[in-house]
């Protein structure tokens, strides 16, 4: 479905992927852990589109096109969902506004008939029951003064709504109390299917415990240095990331600043 | 012939037929303001209140009637709706009496047109009309020409349920159109006025308007210009009020018409306590220009003032927003607080917002911030992200923007309308239409 092959990106002249590799197929889950700074959330910017960061070389292909050719919203439009880490906060857009536009465009494009406002709204509360969201966030503005949780509860949401085929969720449990954590990794339960696949950016192994990973992967200082079965997470809680290095992978990176602490 | 001079003889043409010409006070004080105008002259950018708005091109510009006018029943009934509401319609500078529909007032309300108050009431109307030096040049001549506009009188403790419509509308006949309002809200009345200029058209008219409110004690006086003009039109206007002790006032200009517009909007505490709100959202596309100049005069204490303008600027356009906050010496507890905010969605087009903030007393609160900026790209990613695309994002964007100044509109019926207005100028409003 996806497969990244050795891709380089930079920001500002500052190179922060270096050389990275991955493989997604469908039906899979892969983790991806790493230490602050290593490149998680570029990486997930990268493949959604953001045009801050360069791409200095490799390739990503989606189900055989180039992704890295695509319009930012054909990639949405094609199956590809991004959970942000940080949520944007747009004031003056009503989440249900934005919430519909988005599904429709999305259902425009797979040849779906658009929703009228009162299909709209029954879908989205059955939803939103199951993410546990009040129904008053629908007439707020997008994100807008949402606590760290109602926004990536906000995530999960879209997430659900939009059905992706591939959904990238970058540090979607971080901030979050032990039952929103159950909200989300059962919003993702819900989600998969072997015709879809997630990518799970975490610095946790709990949230693993619910959404169970097929592949676990340490993405540090820009490309991946170790990949592994569940068990990985589990020795990464309970050793920390130094490990990795004294295995002398880290070290065959090319030294930069930063680095896993 | 200087344009000046064009305008003084027109008025000589003209002054006989005015509403009210055998009043000797008005005939006087059209007299000193045409000579007034005649004496000073279109404003330049040497004169300090218009440093980024010359009107010098007047002295070369010709003014025509368009060719065809607008069908002003259709106009009027797209605008009204079902509304019930006290609506007064005014075609090229004349009310019309077939089109308006005043409804049912309370006792003692005063809802007519000018001409007719200046016939029935002419003391209430001279001491409300104001005087040739008020405001400059534009001011002074729209006091000499004035047609006509509306003529509001609220008695002593009396609300209006319905807001007051004055709409005004080009005709096919009249370059040019002059209207002045006047409003007086005695002690404890309520009401909201929204004025409307619509025009349609190729030809370059002109328009200046005034409108004074008089606020008296705990008043509470809401005024809402919605300008729409065609696109070629110039149209100079001015609010004045004054507001009493514990009187309320709150102004929303919504400039989205014409290819020059300048408001001038002032108002002043006489009395403790009051209280006002200044908004103002304008949109400009082309090379059209609009300039807001404002001022509250904090003349009395414990007066609160909020104060929001918001642009949004396409094309090589240029958004002027002066904001000129006066606290006087004994106007202690004075609470004032100002902002304007600007949006940029062409690189060639020009902000300028001016605080102008004269404080003498002590023991103030005042607050001002000033922004412009382009569309955040940050908010645009995300829109795309789920799956709409730049275009779509982009006017979205705009929109949120500009939601913050309809919001402030409290009347509900009202911002719908305003919304209207603002979503038949963006482009691919209609995409947007469900947030109506
Ligand atoms: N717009 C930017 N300008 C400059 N540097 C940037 C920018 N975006 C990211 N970086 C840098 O790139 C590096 C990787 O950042 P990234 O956000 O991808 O890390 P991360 O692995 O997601 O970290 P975290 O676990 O803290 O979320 C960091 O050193 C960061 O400072
Ligand atoms: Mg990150």
């Amino acid at each position: 479905m996806l497969d990244i092959k050795n891709l380089k990106a930079s920001v500002e002249g500052k190179d922060i992927l270096k050389g990275l590799d991955l493989q997604v197929k469908a039906g899979e889950v892969h983790a991806i852990m790493g230490p602050n700074g290593s490149g998680k959330s570029t990486l997930s910017q990268v493949l959604a589109g953001r045009d801050t960061f360069q791409v200095d070389g490799g390739s990503v292909t989606w189900d055989g096109q180039d992704l890295l050719a695509m319009p930012i919203e054909e990639r949405a439009r094609a199956g590809l969902f991004l959970a942000f880490q940080y949520p944007v906060e747009i004031p003056g857009v009503s989440n249900a506004y934005f919430l519909k536009a988005a599904v429709n465009a999305i259902r425009k494009h797979r040849g779906l008939p658009e929703f009228d406002a009162m299909d709209f709204l029954t879908r989205v509360k059955a939803e939103m029951k199951a993410v546990g969201m009040k129904e008053e966030f629908l007439y707020r503005a997008v994100n807008e003064g949402f606590s760290g949780g109602e926004k990536k509860r906000n995530e999960v949401l879209q997430m659900a709504l939009l059905e992706p085929r591939l959904a990238i969720l970058d540090e979607t449990d971080s901030g979050l109390d032990i039952d929103a954590l159950k909200v989300v990794a059962d919003g993702v339960n819900r989600l998969r299917s072997p015709d879809r696949a997630l990518i799970v950016i975490t610095h946790y192994q709990r949230l693993l415990d619910y959404i169970v990973p097929d592949h676990v992967h340490v993405l540090s200082q820009g490309r991946i240095v170790r990949s592994g079965g569940r068990e990985l997470a589990l020795e990464l809680e309970e050793k920390g990331y130094g490990w990795i290095g004294d295995a002398g992978e880290i070290h065959a990176a090319p030294p930069a600043a930063g680095g896993a602490q | 012939m200087s344009a000046v001079d064009t305008w003084v003889s027109a008025f000589h043409a003209r002054s006989a037929q005015q509403p009210g010409a055998a009043l000797p006070w008005l005939a006087d004080l059209r007299r000193q303001a045409i000579y007034r105008f005649a004496d000073e002259g279109w404003p330049t950018r040497r004169h300090p209140r218009w440093q980024h708005t010359s009107l010098a091109f007047m002295d070369q510009q010709d003014f025509a009637a368009n060719a065809v006018a607008p069908d002003a029943a259709a106009a009027l009934a797209r605008l009204r709706g079902d509304d019930a509401g006290h609506w007064l319609v005014f075609v090229g500078g004349r009310f019309n009496a077939e089109l308006s529909d005043i409804g049912a007032l309370p006792a003692g309300v005063q809802l007519t047109s000018l001409a007719d108050a200046l016939d029935q009431h002419p003391e209430a109307v001279q001491a409300a009309f104001g005087s040739a030096t008020d405001g400059d040049s534009p001011a002074a001549l729209n006091l000499a020409l004035a047609t006509d506009g509306a003529w509001l009188r609220l008695p002593r403790g009396v609300a209006l349920e319905a807001p007051v419509h004055l709409v005004f509308i080009t005709n096919a006949t009249d370059a040019s159109q002059h209207l002045r309002n006047l409003i007086v809200a005695e002690a404890n009345s309520e009401a909201t006025i929204v004025e409307h200029y619509l025009g349609e058209g190729e030809a370059t008219t002109l328009t200046t308007a005034a409108t004074r409110l008089q606020v008296d004690a705990d008043a509470r006086i809401t005024h809402l210009k919605l300008q729409q003009e065609a696109e070629p039109a110039i149209h100079l206007a001015s609010i004045n009020a004054t507001q009493a002790r514990g009187a309320h006032f709150a102004s929303h200009s919504l400039s989205f018409g014409a290819r020059l517009a300048r408001n001038d909007i002032h108002t002043r505490f006489d009395g403790e306590g009051c209280d006002t709100l200044l908004n103002g959202l304008y949109h400009l596309d082309g090379r059209r220009h609009v300039d807001h100049h404002t001022s509250i005069n904090h003349a009395q204490p414990r007066g609160n003032s909020r104060e929001f303008y918001r642009g949004l600027l396409d094309g090589n356009s240029r958004g002027v927003f002066t904001g000129r906050i006066i606290v006087a010496k004994d106007a202690q507890r004075s609470d004032a607080m100002q902002r304007c905010d600007n949006l940029l969605l062409s690189r060639a087009a020009e902000a300028d917002a001016r605080p102008e903030l004269e404080i003498y007393a002590d023991d103030v609160k005042c607050a001002h911030g000033a922004t412009v900026g382009q569309m955040d790209e940050d908010s645009l990613f995300y829109l795309q992200t789920r799956g709409l695309d730049d275009a779509h994002a982009r006017r979205l964007l705009t929109y949120a923007f500009a939601a913050e100044a309809l919001d402030r509109i409290a009347l509900l019926p009202l911002r719908k309308q305003a919304r209207a207005a603002l979503m038949a100028r963006l482009p691919g409003g209609e995409l947007l239409e469900e947030l109506l």
